[in-house]
């Protein structure tokens, strides 16, 4: 069994990550562009919608499935056993690469191809196979772009987006002898000539699930490539990999969940294609795989699911709006906050996968500017469960002591203290109006310099009395002028 | 323990206790009291704004239409249905600006090489259309098997005009789709694109780069 | 941090509590000054208890829950008789209306604390809304941009007011920067925790300001001020900004309300 272990990924060392992203001005660019063109895109998308009312069944509909989801895996593998579709059960990414590989072992498989599966970029999938002498190339053109880099995708729905042409040209010449173009058309006809090869010599395809629904055993898939048809219809086996919230009770629950991702994420009314898979290949269907898998992956979400707040990042459909519209993300980009998932959503999903002690930059990377919240389509409150996790890391609420992985790893001495303090000023009236008193009265001695602060901006300027004083002076001519209002 | 014994009792032993199970209100995603005549139009601007081609034709004319389209673009042949009636009607036609007829006769394996390199265009039926987000409705099988669509550079889809719904919902509930599912149903919204490069647009790239409707009214 | 679908405004009442904040307090006492001035000219009593200091968000988007709760239930028994609390800041405001709720949970003071929490105002929300305040500008022609606070476009859902209230000044021009709903990267602690990314972030708000043409700008909340007008100042970018509160007293008064 070979060593693998994803949560010994590059966690540590935000900061000099993101200080190197902000000094480089072609990644900032690219970012920028791609972000805002995606911003105006998803607004135009949802045109002429009550998109407010369609949020709320987005989100009612991801409740009501969460409220059944043992019900419901257990409906969803009966029907899908029906169908001919074998399912397994992975209790963290180990089990799950185990899985796979066995499967492809029993076929005597030697070559996968992948379509996009952000599962499998958690499970570090690839990686795994490969160590297994089981080749594992990716098709979606974003991830054979990254995979060819020997890279990880910056963004959850588009994989290079932190590339540019330049960068991606010289690297398909460099990798498969392409020649070097500025024109789209070409790169994407070439990485089409090479990947139909691939295809059709894979001995298993592997996909990821965007919906499962229960009721009728069928596993959705949204793309625009066609590369996740050709991934889950050329080879003889096909094997899905997803999360365990993904599964829905029926067909109509995808109607509206269809409806706000392909919207959400790429501003597109519905992606090229919308694949819907309930069987392998039946007698006398000419193609399709004669196998088909699904692999259920828990990976740490049955411990989100154990509390009233935190499980509502598991109603995540995957859009990534939140990255698109997130100010900090737009500055840094995905691969500063060194996990498969960035971003908004990556923070508050990551600290569960691999502790807080790992992801401690995470829960405060942002501003809490709201802006994620705002657009996610399933209405999770992304900034309050920050807010949780950053609780979390500093063990900092008596009445609610944390449970997720890790927690209180971030409570150290001198920061305790100074809450403390600053609580014993804040709570003590007296005490307060005397210290801002004193300071506005010594306001001269204010030090020009506050750290990091005045590196890009002047100090603040204490005033030179304080508004209770103020509002002391007036109560006080006031009463000695006629005896009114305090 | 299995695996799937320990997480369903995971899930089953929830600390926090009951979900809620909130309402659903469909009001957004409902109501769109669309004629045919809207529904078609709004079906064509919406797959126009995403590089589909919309031809509209009879009964009459719709092979002329057909042909028409595969010589201006020089396709060598044609991949037809055995048996449904797009697929016979062609046939029999003898339209002499058709190119060579090919037929899914046997399973994929036998002729892999020549469907990815040889075949110019296919020519599937649909189940129908959705108006809303300008998509065709696809249930692959034995007569029109998957790849049809999707290896071929050029797809064209027969559309009758009266199978034109207003909503993804609306068409999955009047085809009652919960009463069975087959092993492969599709919307298909365009040519395969890709927007991986720097955000440019480019078509083709592991499906069709052209995507034609010819809907029969 | 979802918006109200419905806010249901009360009449307008004889007298309101004023929480100044600590921001107002320590740096822009004349914004709160200036809020309290357009209040009374409504014919409103305002009652500025002494005994108020933070509403305890630094310590609660810190993560430290015990010592925020113990600060922010130093404030709850300021407000005891029923007249709404009127806020000049939409990040304070947020926290008392939003957040109280969820810091005292399961707390003997949880019932008081969403009492209170039904009650915060956040000041030009309750200016237009409440007040249905009609200003005559008595200033010079004047261009400005706006800066709405997030807390005050997201969590208190009045992205719209501010706008609203400038809109009824004969003599000022608005002008809109592009990314309105762009945070300023100020975030509290976040400024501090991550000061380069902050940096980025309030560089280009401050381009984006510039751009407008304007030399003014206004904003709902005196962290985005301090963080914007820190980074002009810095910057040399010519363009400062003021608390919306002083700028709409200065412009009905007469009188330079700056702070």
């Amino acid at each position: 069994m070979n060593q693998h272990n994803p949560t010994a990924s590059q966690v540590q060392s935000f900061h000099p990550r993101a200080r190197e992203a902000l000094q480089n001005d072609q990644l900032r660019g690219n970012f920028r562009r791609a972000m805002d063109g995606l911003m105006g895109k998803r607004k135009a998308a949802f045109e002429g919608w009550d998109l407010e009312s369609l949020r709320t069944l987005g989100a009612a509909v991801r409740q009501r499935a969460l409220a059944r989801l043992p019900d419901l895996l257990e409906q969803l593998e009966s029907q899908l056993t029906s169908n001919g579709i074998q399912v397994h059960w992975a209790t963290d990414a180990d089990e799950a690469c185990r899985i796979i590989r066995d499967i492809c072992v029993a076929r005597e498989a030697r070559t996968v191809i992948k379509g996009k599966s952000m599962v499998s970029e958690e499970m570090e999938l690839n990686h795994y196979l490969e160590a297994e002498g089981i080749e594992a190339l990716e098709s979606d053109l974003g991830e054979y772009i990254v995979q060819m880099a020997e890279q990880t995708p910056s963004h959850i729905i588009m994989p290079a987006i932190h590339m540019n042409t330049d960068e991606i040209s010289e690297l398909l010449h460099r990798k498969t002898g392409t020649d070097r173009s500025h024109d789209v058309n070409y790169l994407t006809a070439s990485a089409r000539q090479q990947l139909r090869e691939k295809f059709m010599n894979a001995d298993v395809g592997v996909s990821g699930v965007n919906f499962a629904v229960a009721e009728t055993g069928t596993l959705c898939l949204v793309e625009n490539e066609g590369n996740g048809r050709m991934t889950t219809t050329v080879p003889p086996c096909h094997i899905a990999v997803t999360g365990i919230e993904k599964v829905v009770p029926s067909l109509a629950d995808v109607a509206p969940l269809l409806a706000l991702l392909t919207r959400s994420a790429t501003g597109q009314h519905l992606t090229t294609y919308f694949n819907m898979i309930s069987r392998p290949r039946q007698p006398g269907e000419p193609d399709g795989p004669e196998a088909v898998h699904l692999v259920l992956v828990d990976n740490g979400r049955s411990g989100i699911y154990q509390d009233d707040e935190l499980i509502d990042t598991l109603r995540c459909i995957r859009c990534g709006a939140c990255m698109n519209h997130c100010p900090v993300y737009t500055r840094v980009g995905g691969h500063v906050y060194g996990t498969t998932y960035p971003g908004p959503i990556g923070s508050i999903l990551m600290p569960h996968l691999l502790g807080l002690d790992e992801t401690r930059h995470m829960p405060t990377a942002s501003s809490l500017c709201g802006a994620c919240g705002e657009v996610c389509p399933v209405k999770i409150p992304i900034p309050d469960l920050l807010v949780r996790l950053r609780r979390e890391s500093v063990d900092g609420d008596s009445v609610h002591p944390g449970v997720v992985k890790g927690h209180g790893v971030k409570r150290g001495r001198w920061e305790s203290l100074a809450w403390r303090g600053w609580q014993w000023m804040h709570a003590n009236p007296g005490l307060y109006r005397t210290g801002t008193r004193m300071a506005a009265r010594f306001r001269a001695l204010q030090p020009a310099s506050a750290g990091a602060w005045t590196r890009v901006r002047t100090a603040p300027r204490l005033a030179p009395k304080t508004l209770h004083q103020l509002m002391k002076q007036r109560a006080d001519s006031n009463s000695s002028d006629n005896g009114g209002s305090r | 323990m299995t695996s799937r014994e320990d997480i369903l009792q995971r899930l089953r032993n929830r600390r926090d206790g009951e979900l809620p199970m909130p309402e659903l209100d469909y009001g957004s995603m409902t109501g769109r009291d669309w004629s045919a005549a809207q529904k078609l139009d709004l079906f064509q601007a919406m797959i126009e704004t995403v590089h589909g081609e919309v031809h509209r034709a009879t009964d009459e004319e719709w092979l002329d239409t057909l042909a028409g389209i595969l010589k201006q673009r020089q396709a060598r042949n044609l991949l037809t249905p055995l048996k449904h009636p797009i697929g016979a009607e062609i046939r029999a036609s003898g339209h002499p600006d058709l190119p060579e007829l090919l037929s899914y006769g046997e399973p994929v394996e036998h002729w892999q090489r020549e469907l990815f390199n040889d075949v110019d265009a296919a020519i599937t039926s649909t189940r129908g259309a959705i108006a809303e987000t300008g998509s065709l409705i696809l249930w692959p099988g034995i007569d029109e098997p998957r790849l049809m669509s999707l290896v071929p550079p050029i797809h064209i889809a027969v559309l009758e005009a009266d199978q034109i719904f207003a909503t993804f919902l609306e068409a999955m509930e009047l085809q009652r789709w919960s009463a069975g599912m087959p092993t492969n149903a599709l919307l298909i919204s365009g040519p395969s694109k890709t927007a991986d490069i720097e955000q440019t647009l480019a078509y083709g790239v592991h499906g069709p780069k052209e995507l034609i409707v010819i809907v029969r009214q | 941090m979802t918006t109200d679908a419905i806010r249901l405004y009360p009449g307008k009442p004889e007298k309101v509590y004023f929480f100044g904040t600590c921001l107002v307090d320590l740096f822009y006492p004349g914004a709160g000054l200036a809020g309290i001035q357009l209040l009374e000219r409504e014919g409103i009593q305002v009652l500025f208890p002494q005994d108020q200091t933070c509403c305890g968000q630094p310590a609660y988007t810190s993560g430290y829950y015990d010592e925020a709760r113990a600060v922010a239930a130093a404030q709850l028994g300021l407000f005891k008789e029923d007249w709404p609390i009127v806020v000049p800041s939409g990040s304070c405001g947020g926290m008392m209306r939003k957040h109280y709720p969820d810091l005292f949970r399961d707390t003997p003071q949880s019932d008081r604390a969403k009492e209170v929490a039904g009650r915060v105002w956040e000041l030009t929300d309750f200016l237009l809304n409440v007040c249905h305040v009609h200003l005559e500008d008595v200033g010079e022609p004047v261009t400005v941009a706006m800066h709405t606070s997030c807390s005050a476009r997201r969590e208190m859902g009045i992205a719209e007011v501010g706008p609203r209230l400038l809109q009824q000044l004969g003599n000022v021009t608005l002008v809109e920067q592009v990314r309105p709903e762009e945070c300023c990267g100020f975030g509290g602690t976040f400024a501090v925790r991550h000061p380069e990314i902050s940096a980025a972030m309030v560089g280009d708000k401050v381009q984006a300001l510039a751009d407008t043409g304007a030399r003014e700008f206004v904003t709902t909340d005196c962290g985005c001020l301090m963080n914007i007008n820190g980074h002009t100042e810095k910057a040399g970018q010519g363009i400062a900004g003021q608390h919306i509160a002083s700028f709409l007293w200065e412009r009905v008064s007469g009188q330079g309300g700056k702070s």
